[in-house]
């Protein structure tokens, strides 16, 4: 795993009344006093509204308005492997790779969606636009060999398909978060 | 045609939405217990149908929820376990993707049983266009007073909510999972006491996973003794099996218990043989973390008896000879794939995915994936197959949670079986270089190498 | 209640772990313990070191448990029998821990602060012929500045999580935690770097391991060089009762007293462990005594209080045959002296 210096990465913290909002709904879902169950799912909505990561400052907001103290958030943020904890591109193209995609070649799709971006895996390409990440089981063994692009699976993937969704992206015709 | 319970209305345009479920029979379950029937008979309806548990570990489900401590008159919860990781299964993610109403049906009848009235849907957090549609078919039975207060006039409030995880293999643990719920790291906890006594915020609380809690409004339609008259022994009823691999049909398909191995394997309505008709070379029956069998044991057991397609069947030989039905994920490998690397490959999940709390894991899981890895890019040695099978028989059962147990399994059966291949790896560095080497030379042409 | 580890049956109170049975009957049936600590809640069935083998669940329920059990979070039952030291299967997998608990560990015990008061060190010793199969590249951590007092070493943590529960059960502020998971799990305070408060330096004491010393003490003195005194002041935080590791005249550090499990057996404040590093200001009882195998001991042989060693010292130059002649009778020796003040 990948040692980040967390301090040189800043970030504008942001939290809107919509997304105040929000969270109050999602505190709504726990007992009183019991608001740290919300922690999760608090989580992936202020990553989701600062640019898809959370940075040091945006964690301490967090757990300031969730009243726990700012370790027991870092040691969430850590643990799980959806919070990104320094700047991702714009397009992250994560690839299962776990059995069952990888007999079905997800590893040569991998290669060849790198070397079309110009880019090794876990790197982002100089424009911030795209990355390319090989991650475990996302659950699709049966639609191999596919990828994750923000809340969505692309699956069945093909070179040709892959060329197709990296145009979209370029374009901005891809949707990103689910409804 | 096998019988269909869960998947029966699953093709019905629009059933995702409230309007279409309801009209097709939908919520009948939910009107039948809270009006007809009390908990106690709702848990003796479960427990006569011989329900396992569909997560994997095949517990009763009854016999589950006779556990729940109800006399210290603490709140209770039903969680539903939608954290599906386990690699090679993709089942709960089916059904609730298209009838998410199902399992919410299901959720009100399983919390009326255990009179609990907060109850969760914990699903994991890469299933975020699940999870929406999840709390929109919430929302839908909140409106149409199937949640919230006084439910269809009967007194009872259930209150039912989704949670979404981030990302951590290790919350499909119960134990974990309730952790995870409470906002804090999935680290598994140590039993006893179990969630049954002490669960969610130290209250009682049933894990259940998706399949299970979906088949209840069935069971309480038809009764228990009706589901148990379908399957096969104590395997009682349909499961549903996500298959993938090397064939010709992947997909997710409900059968009945009890169906053979080869008629699912090989019949144009299930899985259609396999892809270009390449011979079959092993098989995972139940997920990743279950044993890899050989040809000769997927069909038939060691007794030379037909393999079934149900707990006891899958089971039958032990670790030696047999596997488990474990999730149902059914992942298939022809002759092109490497035992070797995919055994490096599951090895590498297992190490990332433990959560680091107790030692034999934590260190095994990465020791294990680091040999492995040297095997498969052509630096291993001849005494690394041993030193594999010692750590894996030294992590096994000396774990926490069953991670442990997960973790070793898939490498102590793809020793016990391909230990050949094992030896290829090491002997023949060569030949092995390009990752796809098995495609152009399978194991049966270079099988007389070893030999000399 | 009636438990029997070992042969050896004992009664207990119920709500008792096989551990703590064990404890009670001592010697080889002890269960070595990395992570586990009687003193803080929850704490401990992380490590594995202490499984144990139950032979026979109960007096209600016989049937043997499977598995092996982690004794020190398993209660014991009425009528239970339980293998600790004389099953076979109980210490080859504590062995296996061992292995584990090392693969990633730096060994780098020569310069390490904890050698000769470590836990894992003397794990290590009980499996004697111990030849390490570990042939990968280790696991490590870049090291974290948490303030002038304590030194974290992350390579040498074992995540025995004792730490983290006594920073949540004594000090009132928790500001480091464990971060990421599997082998990459770590102890961290993430980007704040002072750990402080009143009782932080307890940490240190709790430490099975090198990975958090005490920054005053850094490369001061092995620790069997320096002589230990019980000691105490009079303190408005804490008990005041500690252990003052001394070099001739200087006190090099001060810890808590431990008991005979190395457990710590009352916690101490910061102002005592940091800010009174002078002989005048403790009160010395007489050398504390460690674990009878404890290399520790080294120093402490014939030992006295600190100011008398240099009077006795004047003394025993001057009176030379005299003294000659008592130490044969054993009577006046400093050592006899010192047991009756105590």
């Amino acid at each position: 795993m990948e040692r980040v210096i967390i301090k040189q990465f800043t970030q504008q913290v942001n939290i809107t009344d919509e997304v105040m909002a929000r969270i109050g709904e999602l505190t709504s879902h726990y007992p009183e006093g019991k608001q740290k169950s919300a922690l999760l799912p608090v989580l992936h909505l202020v990553q989701d509204a600062h640019d898809n990561w959370l940075s040091v400052d945006l964690m301490d907001k967090v757990a300031e308005i969730l009243q726990i103290k700012p370790i027991e958030v870092y040691e969430v943020a850590t643990f799980y492997s959806m919070y990104n904890l320094k700047p991702v591109a714009k397009y992250k193209f994560e690839f299962c790779r776990t059995a069952c995609c990888s007999i079905r070649g997800a590893e040569d799709l991998m290669d060849y969606t790198c070397s079309k971006l110009g880019v090794k895996e876990g790197e982002i390409t100089p424009d911030g636009l795209f990355s390319v990440a090989g991650v475990e089981c996302l659950g699709a063994c049966g639609y191999a060999p596919m990828l994750q692009l923000g809340d969505f699976y692309h699956e069945h993937m093909t070179p040709e398909k892959i060329d197709e969704l990296i145009e979209n992206c370029k374009q901005g015709k891809v949707e990103f978060y689910s409804e | 045609m096998g019988k269909k319970i869960l998947t029966e209305k699953i093709n019905i345009p629009g059933i995702r939405e409230y309007d279409v479920y309801r009209q097709n029979g939908g919520y009948k379950s939910v009107e039948k217990a809270l009006k007809e029937m009390t908990p106690e008979q709702l848990v003796e309806s479960v427990k006569a149908s011989g329900l396992r548990g569909r997560g994997g570990a095949g517990f009763p489900v009854g016999m589950k929820w006779s556990f729940i401590d109800k006399k210290s008159g603490k709140p209770r919860h039903l969680l539903v376990n939608a954290d599906e990781s386990e690699p090679g299964t993709f089942k709960d993610r089916y059904l609730m993707e298209f009838i998410p109403h199902l399992l919410i049906e299901g959720a009100i009848v399983s919390s009326f049983a255990l009179e609990a009235n907060l109850s969760y849907i914990y699903i994991r957090g890469e299933y975020m266009f699940v999870f929406k549609i999840l709390e929109k078919a919430i929302k839908e039975a909140y409106a149409n007073g199937w949640l919230g207060k006084n439910i269809l006039g009967t007194g009872y409030n259930l209150d039912l909510y989704v949670h979404c995880g981030a990302g951590a293999y290790i919350c499909g643990e119960e134990t974990a999972q309730i952790e995870s719920l409470e906002g804090k790291r999935g680290n598994p906890r140590i039993k006893p006491p179990f969630p049954a006594v002490s669960g969610l915020w130290n209250e009682p609380t049933v894990v259940n996973n998706v399949e299970s809690i979906a088949s209840i409004p069935w069971i309480t339609l038809n009764g228990g003794e009706e589901y148990a008259k379908i399957g096969i022994g104590r395997s009682t009823g349909t499961k549903l099996i996500s298959a993938s691999g090397h064939i010709k049909n992947p997909g997710v398909y409900e059968i009945e218990m009890g169906m053979t191995v080869d008629e699912f394997m090989n019949s144009d309505e299930y899985l259609g043989g396999m892809i270009d008709d390449r011979p079959l070379k092993a098989l995972i029956p139940g997920g990743s973390s279950v044993q890899i069998l050989p040809p000769q044991y997927i069909f038939k057991t060691a007794n030379g008896d037909d393999r079934l397609m149900s707990y006891e069947s899958w089971s039958d030989g032990g670790p030696v000879t047999g596997s488990s039905l474990g999730s149902g994920g059914f992942i298939v490998y022809n002759d092109t794939a490497c035992i070797v690397r995919n055994t490096w490959n599951l090895s590498r999940f297992y190490h990332h995915e433990s959560c680091g709390q107790c030692s034999p894991c934590r260190e095994g899981t990465g020791w294990m994936e680091k040999i492995l890895y040297r095997i498969e890019h052509g630096q291993g040695t001849e005494e690394d197959v041993d030193l594999l099978w010692d750590i894996q028989a030294n992590i096994e059962g000396n774990t926490i949670c069953p991670l442990g147990d997960a973790a070793a399994w898939p490498v102590a059966a793809a020793i016990r079986h391909f230990r050949e291949e094992f030896e290829y790896h090491i002997r023949f560095p060569e030949k092995i270089k390009n990752r796809n080497h098995f495609r152009e030379e399978p194991m049966e042409k270079v099988r007389q190498l070893l030999v000399k | 209640m009636k438990i029997t580890i070992d042969g050896h049956t004992i009664e207990v109170e119920p709500g008792t772990t096989i551990l703590q049975a064990a404890r009670m009957i001592g010697g080889a049936s002890v269960p070595p313990t990395m992570c586990y600590y009687s003193k803080l809640k929850d704490c401990g069935g992380k490590c594995r070191c202490c499984l144990v083998e139950v032979t026979k669940g109960s007096e209600r329920d016989p049937r043997p448990m499977p598995k092996l059990q982690p004794s020190c979070v398993t209660g014991a039952q009425d009528g239970m029998e339980v293998l600790s030291g004389n099953s076979q299967r109980v210490l080859d997998a504590r062995k296996a821990v061992t292995e584990f608990l090392l693969i990633n560990h730096p060994l780098d015990c020569p310069v390490c602060d904890q050698a000769g008061e470590c836990n894992l060190q003397d794990l290590a010793m009980t499996n004697k012929d111990f030849k390490s199969r570990f042939k990968e590249q280790k696991v490590t951590t870049p090291s974290e500045d948490i303030g002038p007092y304590i030194s974290l070493n992350k390579n040498r943590c074992i995540l025995c999580y004792r730490c983290v529960k006594l920073a949540e059960q004594l000090t009132p502020n928790r500001v480091h935690g464990v971060l990421y998971r599997g082998d990459h799990a770590e102890i961290s305070a993430y980007i704040h770097n002072a750990i402080d408060s009143d009782f932080s330096g307890n940490m240190i004491d709790v430490c099975p391991v090198g990975a958090l010393t005490d920054r005053t003490f850094r490369f001061q003195s092995r620790v069997w060089f320096t002589k230990k005194f019980n000691a105490h002041r009079d303190c408005p935080h804490c008990s005041g009762k500690v252990v003052l590791w001394t070099f001739g005249n200087d006190v090099l550090r001060v810890t808590a007293r431990k008991d005979e499990f190395s457990e710590v057996e009352e916690f101490i404040c910061n102002e005592c462990r940091f800010d009174h590093k002078k002989k005048e200001d403790w009160v010395v009882e007489g050398p504390h005594k460690f674990g009878k195998n404890s290399v520790l001991n080294i120093n402490n042989n014939a030992l006295a209080a600190p100011k008398e060693v240099e009077i006795q010292t004047e003394k025993l130059t001057l009176e030379g045959r005299d003294v000659d002649r008592k130490k044969i009778s054993m009577k006046d020796v400093p050592m006899a002296h010192l047991e009756e003040k105590k």
